[in-house]
């Protein structure tokens, strides 16, 4: 008798969260789709989802994949061997490092942003520092490359976590094993390590990129009104068009790719953290 | 029994000169210390051919950096091994002609059976048909023909520890060296390894390295015992040389169960024991010289009271399966007593020795070492 009512009393404190997830969830996730299936007269119609294919919009959208792709390989190939080194502090130093890396994240994601653009302007702070030295100014402010520098700067964090906490999982004795039957350090990284981690590695993946391909914080501060993100794109559709209809069906598009990222990613992850 | 010391010199002298022509592994003056704190101490030991060496003691004994230290995943803070006449310490593991079955298995799991085995010999370039023979020799070696898709994590403990053994094997080392590896598995899979493994040992006719704290198991397997504690080597011999002459109360209390009094020797072949004398075999202790006086329970008699050397009464019975442990208060002291006789509690009995069975051992010259832990 006593466990039913547990049974039930434990039932009772997941009402919240169901009353949360259909509110804020559910409810508009419908109203989405809804409005991206939809025109103005509220008849049925699939020229938001189309609206895709306009030069415009088809631009925005292939840079938005390029810029993401590149800035979740580079946050890959700075995070794996930072990650490692942090696996291979002993625990005092290596939980005061991964504090370090978290620390950014502590302050606004805006702020952080909009720091970046005082530093990279034509008179900001790194190129006034070059001028004084003499050396040639650095001009990447409102090009696709200051896009790329905020992504990483911002994503990184995401990347370097999942990995890490893969690596530390991994026992000693495994690596040593391999060690033990021959194997030199670059074999034992290519053959036991990387393939090992893999799971944490699909994981930063997603968490850049995702984030990465919906932004439009970091392409409006750091890329100038020129350079649109399909982010950005949506976002104009909602703010300064009031266009809902087109807005939703651009996003129903994106998340398309998304839910394509993601599945690539458990493809190549048999058995870990996507399932 | 005792033979002329010349005789028991030139013994001596012939086995170390057998030994010397097949010592494959030598330590020599290994110390080891982990922030501060000494792990081994100026240790020096020598590995045979085709020896079954075990390595016992509790755990921070040492035993298990010791063959780290053979297999090159950690670096002495001085001293040498020398491994076929030449000293190996500056070679990375993966240079040297021995492997090791992990503590744990540690088998890799994004691979399957066979992938496992074939790890070393891939690294090695070996063709892909010698690989197969040798992955089915060693599938065979180790009772599971046909495992070779299986992933690790589909097979039991003792399977695990069997692939992390072919695994090891099919790379054909000189020396094999095993941490603890029936550690995780229960009590009758132990006992079945425990034979596997030392007709693996005879098939393959290669050196075994063991390191465990199961006197049992290191008893049951092993040519050679080496027992270690604080970072010391307490005694080495054969597990006969071990469990009936063990050389201090540290090694009696390890191995097995004992009776360890603090006696007298009142001269050659008779010690007094709790106010009790008795006839014993040992000599060369001195004459009224204090020393420790060992009894393994199995080698008490009970008798009637007026045939024992000391009375007492039985406190404690419990039943064994083989043999009744009893409890018998004499002189006040307890004396532990393995019987196939059952003798009920508060039954007055005399307790007999044989002069052979009383093992007699030097008092520890200082206070550290008779305050030495022990855990089993």
């Amino acid at each position: 008798m006593r466990r039913l009512s547990e049974l039930k009393n434990k039932r009772f404190l997941a009402t919240p969260y169901f009353i949360w997830s259909a509110a804020f969830i559910i409810i508009p996730l419908c109203m989405v789709f809804y409005y991206g299936l939809t025109d103005k007269s509220n008849s049925f119609t699939l020229e938001n989802i189309m609206s895709i294919g306009s030069i415009e919009n088809f631009k925005a959208l292939i840079l938005s994949l390029a810029l993401s792709l590149v800035s979740t390989l580079i946050c890959l190939l700075l995070a794996y061997p930072l990650a490692m080194i942090l696996n291979n502090l002993n625990v005092n130093q290596s939980s005061f490092m991964v504090l370090i890396f978290i620390l950014p994240m502590w302050m606004n994601f805006l702020l952080r942003t909009l720091a970046w653009q005082t530093l990279l302007e034509k008179t900001g702070v790194i190129n006034s520092l070059l001028n004084l030295l003499h050396l040639p100014t650095l001009n990447i402010i409102n090009t696709p490359y200051a896009i790329i520098l905020g992504m990483v700067y911002n994503f990184l964090p995401f990347m370097i976590l999942p990995i890490y906490n893969v690596l530390i999982k991994i026992d000693k004795n495994v690596i040593n094993a391999a060690r033990d039957l021959g194997a030199n350090g670059f074999q034992t990284f290519g053959k036991i390590i990387f393939p090992l981690s893999l799971p944490g590695v699909l994981s930063g993946i997603t968490m850049v990129f995702v984030p990465a391909l919906t932004t439009f914080v970091i392409s409006d501060l750091l890329g100038g009104s020129k350079i649109l993100l399909i982010g950005n794109v949506i976002e104009q559709e909602f703010k300064q068009s009031s266009n809902w209809h087109a807005g939703s069906g651009l996003s129903l598009v994106l998340m398309i790719f998304i839910i394509i990222s993601m599945l690539i990613t458990e493809k190549y992850d048999d058995g870990g953290i996507m399932s | 029994m005792q033979l002329p010391f010349c005789t028991q010199a030139l013994i001596s002298l012939i086995r170390e000169v057998v030994n010397l022509s097949h010592t494959l592994i030598s330590l020599q003056n290994i110390t080891k210390s982990f922030n501060g704190e000494v792990v081994i101490d100026d240790l020096n030991l020598n590995i045979h051919e085709n020896e079954f060496i075990t390595l016992l003691g509790p755990s921070g004994c040492g035993k298990t950096t010791m063959l780290r230290i053979i297999g090159g995943f950690e670096t002495p803070d001085s001293g040498s091994v020398i491994f076929n006449g030449k000293n190996i310490i500056n070679l990375p593991p993966n240079k040297r002609q021995l492997n090791t079955v992990f503590q744990k298995y540690a088998l890799f799991m994004h691979m399957n059976v066979a992938e496992n085995i074939a790890f070393g010999l891939k690294i090695k370039n070996k063709s892909d048909q010698y690989i197969k023979d040798k992955i089915k020799y060693a599938l065979n070696l180790v009772n599971l023909d046909g495992y070779e898709n299986r992933k690790p994590d589909s097979l039991s403990g003792g399977q695990q520890q069997r692939i992390a053994i072919a695994r090891a094997i099919v790379n054909e080392p000189k020396v094999l060296l095993l941490d603890e590896p029936l550690g995780a598995l229960d009590l009758k899979l132990r006992q079945d390894m425990q034979y596997e493994l030392i007709r693996l040992k005879n098939e393959l006719g290669i050196t075994f390295i063991y390191v465990t704290h199961d006197q049992e198991e290191a008893l049951t397997m092993s040519d050679t015992i080496v027992v270690m504690n604080q970072g010391y080597i307490q005694q080495m011999g054969t597990p006969e040389d071990i469990y009936n002459e063990p050389e201090n109360a540290f090694v009696a209390d390890f191995i097995g169960e004992s009776n360890i009094i603090a006696s007298t020797m009142i001269r050659d072949r008779l010690v007094e024991i709790l106010g009790a004398k008795f006839e014993c075999v040992d000599t060369g202790f001195g004459t009224n010289k204090p020393v420790d006086v060992v009894i393994r329970p199995e080698d008490i008699d009970l008798v009637k009271p007026s045939e024992g050397t000391i009375q007492g009464i039985v406190t404690h019975l419990i039943f064994k399966g083989v043999h009744y442990e009893m409890e018998v208060t004499a002189n006040a002291h307890e004396w532990l007593v393995h019987s196939t006789d059952m003798f009920p509690v508060g039954t007055e009995v005399g307790i007999h020795v044989d002069p052979f069975d009383i093992q007699i051992m030097n008092k520890p010259e200082s206070e550290d070492e008779e305050a030495v832990g022990v855990e089993e």
